[in-house]
């Protein structure tokens, strides 16, 4: 250990107190763990969900629909009354393999902390204009949908007077209706491909609501404008998502939001030596969310890219639970491990490994559509083996699916491989 | 009204089913929603057709608080038509904090028989 | 009066002046933008040159090989990161291998030291990432990189620190001579100057043109790049160049010294001297190119693109000489490639010419090359860290998660002398936004320390230039919602 830095010691250590960071905590005090700590880099509990002011969250959770303050706050109260330590404003700075974390705040200065076990819950953060590469100038007035949101939300600030916006991420749509509510004109909101990001109800309630044309099979291929944008140049786009050359149309514009999708940041994750997925961009998890290093486990937004809270919440709880067992020495290390695999369709299925012993009731995999399949089915295979079919009406790469197998037919069966494959209905 | 079908999305919750809502002298409520999941989104899709509601969320002034605004909900469902009127006459509202989640803002807003309520609690600076 | 005018706060005007400041003299830094090293020193690829490029008997070839050797002694003094890490001439084809021979000869004609032509293996050995198809390469160990920004707001600092009066937001309109000087006419207020010297950069030939007859053109030669995540800077331990052949210059290949891969540049006559625009066809072409160099570069961490101009010349020299015409008028013009390289040497130069027109100058008393070097948290060790936020807690809140820079780094170049006032000013001096995120997360932050430290409403802090206002406005105003 350093010399001159205090060291603490908690049997879980949690990074992150948005939605993901507060469940886990919750549950791995609730199962056993004697020592809990949570630390945010911001100023107060809640993450994201402090600026998504609007409804739709905890319908799952709650059977009720919330605010996203709403559904933060019931979590921050049960923290709270639990005895979980909370360190606010603090930053975590490096994770080590053997668990011994660099945190960094006004209040206790630099110091080292030493886990028994990790929680990784940093969520996730935007994709930029860099990431996709949009050419021309660097004027001011381009933002993210989040950043805006942010500034709108909170800080009660207006970003601009006459929007386009690229992308069409829930967090975009729902910027889209806001700004309007807020007196801002939104011209037009493009998707590169031929459906939205987000999903259908947002759609729906954000955009057709007020008007706001969605334009499908666009994109931007220029920024226009020195210091302030002035404009942008938007062309249509091909089956391959590409600009078809000659179709650029000028629009003028005070302010470019982009909801281009959103990445989750594994930098520390990446430090400590987590194995990390290329297809989520998230960590590799096993059935009780834990990663490729013993006793990180990771939960949420920073695993893969959720649509729903309700999920996200859910996937902590199993990730704060399993941590607390961890700690006890509860998790059956051996055993039965099966490996999952994405087949035709499927872009990724969340966890990766599953060590049959830790199941009880179900098995739940959870994974994204490559493209739109209207009326398919979703096919389960044990090795070789079909073990489950479920019929879907409606996937898209937009919405998170999901499918419960009984872990009884896995303890049957002993397959190596377990993959899901999606199956239109007419092939 | 016409007797057109129209189509709908419904944002009940986040299927967000296409739906086929049509006026329908034979069925008993007197339409006939298709496509649709479960019961809520029928309930939902023959709302659209006859009195289109929303629920309003946005925010409004607040001081001294950790953040200049502070976000408020309607608790209830408002005509989609009254969304506007009901801004004009959030916008003009300030509150102090500290204030407490669920804390009425505004009673009976527009006569829609609905509140506007704080969404979070916050403390003062 | 001021005894001295330089127009620009590049990196030539930063160097020129900073020289200058170790005279007695009343010397004014005029600059048209927002901020210093706001033209091309912020976007070129920030290496200091060994030296065997130039055609010997040239100025370039002159000032870049006096220019080197003064940077150990100059980043030293001014606390600005420099590594000197030596670049490679790659041969491709072995064909190249005699380009490699007349780049070494001409080397050695302009005196550079230390020079080697490398066969396969030895390059291999220094590079295993380069592709396969390397026959050879000239080694040139001097050469090395630097972040050309930071080192000319470490230069304007170190001026102001010793008295030069920096004056941004001062776009020079006209010049007129006057029996004992000149009158600027700016943008903003005017300013008499015995002596001028022009820096302007991509500008220099229109400013010269307002004082003395036009005989020189400057013309934009834009060059584009991209910037990979930090880290990624390691895939090559020396700047790559190709060796220039029929497939034109070629691109380099190079880690930035804080650790990011920079590709680039190509090269693309321009008659606007504004349009730093990225355009996607050109980025394609570097893409391609540096595929001759490295196959394995993780394009996929792209941290973004940008574009900068080069000042180049119509004598294809640059051009450092008092006008003819209009005495007690200096032109520094046409500074190009390895124009940064030179540019300690150039601002020596300077001080030659005017001496030579004005006569002996007298040395300031108070002169201090020193430089209070910006802490940078992530860099100290653990006892120092602890030591520092116990001794200032402002730095133990982290304010930019992707470069881990605190709070008081960017309180600390606020309040320095030719300080940031910009969120991109802060971007260029300690690196909040420089990563991943793009300033996505730390933007709002850094506009709320900038509002407070400045003493400015938030909506009053721009991006970059005046204009450049990031917020319009706060909500729950008076919207009309017309038409809803």
């Amino acid at each position: 250990m350093k010399e001159n830095s205090i060291v603490n010691r908690y049997d879980v250590v949690v990074i992150g107190g948005g939605p993901a960071g507060l469940a886990a905590a919750i549950e791995a005090k609730k199962h056993g763990a004697k020592s809990v700590c949570v630390i945010e880099r911001d100023k107060e509990l809640g993450g994201i969900l402090q600026q998504c002011i609007h409804n739709g969250f905890g319908l799952h959770i709650f059977k009720e629909d919330l605010t996203g303050p709403e559904y933060a706050e019931r979590f921050i109260i049960e923290l709270m009354e639990s005895g979980i330590t909370c360190k606010l404003d603090t930053m975590v700075l490096d994770i080590s393999e053997d668990l011994d974390l660099q945190i960094l705040n006004t209040y206790d200065g630099f110091m080292h902390i030493k886990a028994e076990a990790i929680v990784l819950a940093m969520g996730c953060r935007e994709r930029t204009r860099e990431a996709v590469n949009i050419p021309g100038t660097r004027p001011a007035g381009v933002f993210t949908a989040g950043t805006a949101q942010r500034f709108l939300n909170m800080e009660g600030y207006l970003v601009g007077k006459k929007i386009m916006m690229l992308g069409t991420g829930d967090i975009g749509l729902i910027m889209a209706r806001r700004l309007t509510l807020e007196g801002a004109e939104v011209r037009a909101v493009l998707a590169r491909r031929g459906y939205p990001g987000g999903l259908m109800r947002n759609v729906a309630q954000c955009l057709h609501d007020y008007d706001i044309p969605l334009m499908l099979r666009h994109t931007i291929v220029k920024i226009i404008g020195k210091e302030r944008i002035e404009g942008v140049l938007v062309a249509r786009t091909d089956e391959e998502r590409k600009p078809i050359p000659g179709s650029e149309e000028l629009y003028e514009c005070d302010t470019l939001l982009l909801s281009l999708g959103l990445i989750p940041e594994n930098e520390l994750s990446k430090g400590a030596g987590v194995k990390l997925d290329p297809a989520t961009g998230g960590p590799v998890v096993n059935e009780s969310m834990e990663t490729s290093v013993k006793g990180i486990f990771a939960c949420g937004n920073v695993v893969h890219v959720h649509d729903l809270v309700d999920y996200v919440t859910d996937e902590s709880r199993r990730a704060g639970k399993s941590a607390a067992y961890f700690v006890r020495k509860k998790l059956k290390e051996n055993g039965l491990l099966i490996k999952t695999e994405p087949g035709k369709g499927i872009k990724y299925i969340v966890p990766h490994l599953i060590r049959v012993d830790n199941l009880n009731k179900s098995l739940q995999l959870f994974m994204r559509v490559r493209e739109v399949y209207p009326n398919s089915r979703l096919i389960v295979k044990a090795d070789n083996e079909v073990i489950k079919k479920s019929r879907k009406m409606h996937m898209t790469p937009g919405e998170m699916d999901n499918i419960r197998i009984d872990p009884k037919i896995l303890q049957q069966r002993k397959p190596a491989i377990l993959s899901v494959q999606v199956k239109r209905e007419e092939e | 009204m016409s007797s057109e079908a129209k189509e709908i999305i419904c944002i009940i919750c986040p299927v967000g089913c296409r739906m086929t809502a049509v006026r329908d002298k034979n069925s008993p409520s007197g339409f006939l929603v298709s496509e649709n999941q479960c019961k809520k989104g029928e309930a939902y899709g023959i709302e659209e057709l006859t009195n289109p509601t929303r629920v309003l969320t946005t925010t409004v002034k607040i001081n001294p608080g950790i953040y200049n605004r502070l976000p408020v909900r309607i608790n209830g469902s408002i005509p989609k038509n009254k969304i506007f009127p009901c801004m004009k006459v959030i916008n003009k509202v300030e509150v102090k904090a500290p204030i407490k989640i669920g804390s009425v803002i505004i009673e009976n807003i527009l006569n829609t028989g609905c509140d506007l309520i704080a969404s979070r609690s916050m403390k003062a600076s | 009066m001021y005894d001295i005018a330089v127009i620009g706060a590049g990196i030539i005007g930063t160097s020129v002046a900073r020289e200058l400041s170790r005279y007695s003299l009343r010397i004014a830094l005029i600059e048209k933008d927002n901020d210093v090293a706001n033209g091309t020193t912020k976007a070129n690829s920030g290496i200091i040159h060994a030296g065997y490029d130039a055609k010997p008997g040239s100025n370039k070839a002159k000032y870049n090989a006096l220019g080197n050797p003064m940077f150990d002694e100059l980043c030293e003094e001014l606390a600005v990161p420099f590594k000197r890490i030596g670049s490679l001439v790659i041969a491709l084809e072995s064909y190249d291998m005699e380009k490699v021979e007349e780049l070494y000869n001409r080397g050695l004609a302009n005196g550079i030291p230390e020079m080697r032509i490398l066969g396969r293996s030895e390059v291999r050995k220094m590079e295993p990432n380069l592709n396969d198809e390397v026959v050879g390469a000239l080694h040139a160990p001097t050469a090395g990189i630097i972040d050309p920004w930071e080192l000319a707001i470490a230069l304007a600092e170190n001026a102001t620190e010793n008295g030069v009066e920096l004056l941004l937001n001062h776009r020079v309109t006209a010049i007129e001579k006057l029996t004992d000087g000149f009158d600027i006419r700016t943008s903003a207020s005017g300013i008499e100057a015995r002596y001028v010297i022009n820096c302007a950069g991509v500008y220099a030939d229109e400013i010269n043109n307002m004082a003395a007859a036009p005989y020189f053109q400057i013309t934009p030669r834009r060059g584009q790049y991209f910037v990979l995540d930090k880290n990624t800077g390691s895939l090559v331990n020396s700047v790559v160049f190709q060796c220039p052949g029929k497939m034109g210059k070629g691109v380099l290949l190079t880690s930035s010294v804080h650790g990011n891969l920079l590709i680039g540049p190509d090269s693309e006559v321009l008659d606007d001297k504004d349009n730093v625009e990225t355009a996607a066809h050109r980025l394609l072409l570097i893409k391609e190119a540096a595929a001759r160099t490295a196959t394995g570069i993780p394009f996929n961490t792209m941290i973004k693109t940008f574009a900068g101009l080069r000042a180049s010349p119509s004598t294809r020299d640059f051009i450092i000489e008092e006008s003819k015409e209009t005495a007690g008028f200096i032109n520094v013009a046409g500074i190009e490639s390895p124009g940064l390289t030179a540019a300690p040497a150039i601002a020596e130069e300077v001080v030659r010419l005017l001496k030579a027109t004005a006569g002996k100058l007298k040395k300031s008393d108070d002169f201090n090359p020193l430089r209070r070097k910006v802490i940078r948290f992530m860099e100290l060790k653990d006892h120092e860290r602890v030591e520092l936020v116990r001794k200032n807690p402002v730095y133990g809140r982290v304010i930019c998660r992707c470069e881990n820079v605190t709070e008081g780094e960017i309180v600390d170049v606020i309040n320095r002398k030719a300080g940031a006032t910009t969120v991109n000013g802060i971007k260029r001096r300690v690196r909040p936004g420089m990563g991943r995120c793009q300033g996505g997360f730390c933007a709002p932050k850094v506009m709320e320390i900038l509002a407070r430290e400045l003493g400015r409403d938030m909506q009053e802090i721009v991006n970059e230039g005046k204009e450049s206002y990031i917020l319009s406005g706060t909500t729950k105003g008076e919207q009309d919602y017309e038409g809803k």
